[in-house]
């Protein structure tokens, strides 16, 4: 799991049946400050984030899990809203 | 999930007895926030997607979820077409 930011939403009407209801995010990796930096990716949002937001994803198979019984094709799920972080530096 | 933009058309005869039937699409991935072109994909198509459409790409084995593909061999998959994408940088 790794810490990012929201920095956008993204629309598709046309898409897998899955995904119907499923919020599409734009997010970035934050640097030692917190802020977004690098390049921007898509996740899907399990716990409804929003665009500002720190959150934390996951990434692989199991970003499909929080889903289930529904079979997602997701490779990216944002499953946490991050309140605060403590610590001299973000894990980047 | 990979945002990319559909790029051409990829033709194989010879493949796996699963892929028979898949429509192969070459999409070249894209920088959702400067529309940069980073690299390219061999994908299978599940939503119908035409050339010069942006889409949303499912990678590693949660492509396997998309619709159709349980236990094919496949790594990346279009699930989505892109209508919009909405971003918003400043709001950290």
């Amino acid at each position: 799991m790794r810490l990012a930011r929201v920095v956008g939403t993204l629309v598709a009407t046309v898409k897998d049946r899955a995904l119907e209801g499923k919020k599409i995010l734009i997010l970035k990796h934050v640097n030692e400050s917190g802020a977004a930096s690098g390049r921007a990716f898509v996740a899907l949002d399990s716990v409804g984030a929003g665009t500002g937001e720190m959150v934390y994803y996951v990434r692989g198979k199991e970003a499909s899990f929080p889903f289930l019984p529904d079979e997602v094709p997701a490779d990216a799920t944002i499953v946490g809203i991050v309140d605060s972080w403590d610590g001299k530096k973000v894990p980047v | 999930m990979i945002l990319g933009r559909v790029a051409g058309t990829v033709v194989a005869t010879r493949k796996d007895e699963k892929l028979e039937g898949t429509k192969l699409l070459l999409v070249q991935t894209t920088d959702p926030e400067s529309g940069a072109v980073t690299g390219y994909v061999i994908a299978v198509d599940t939503v119908g997607a035409g050339a010069g459409e942006t889409v949303i790409c499912v990678s590693g084995s949660s492509a396997r979820m998309a619709s159709g593909l349980k236990d094919h061999p496949v790594d990346t998959a279009i699930v989505g077409i892109v209508d919009t994408l909405e971003l918003d940088l400043n709001r950290d």
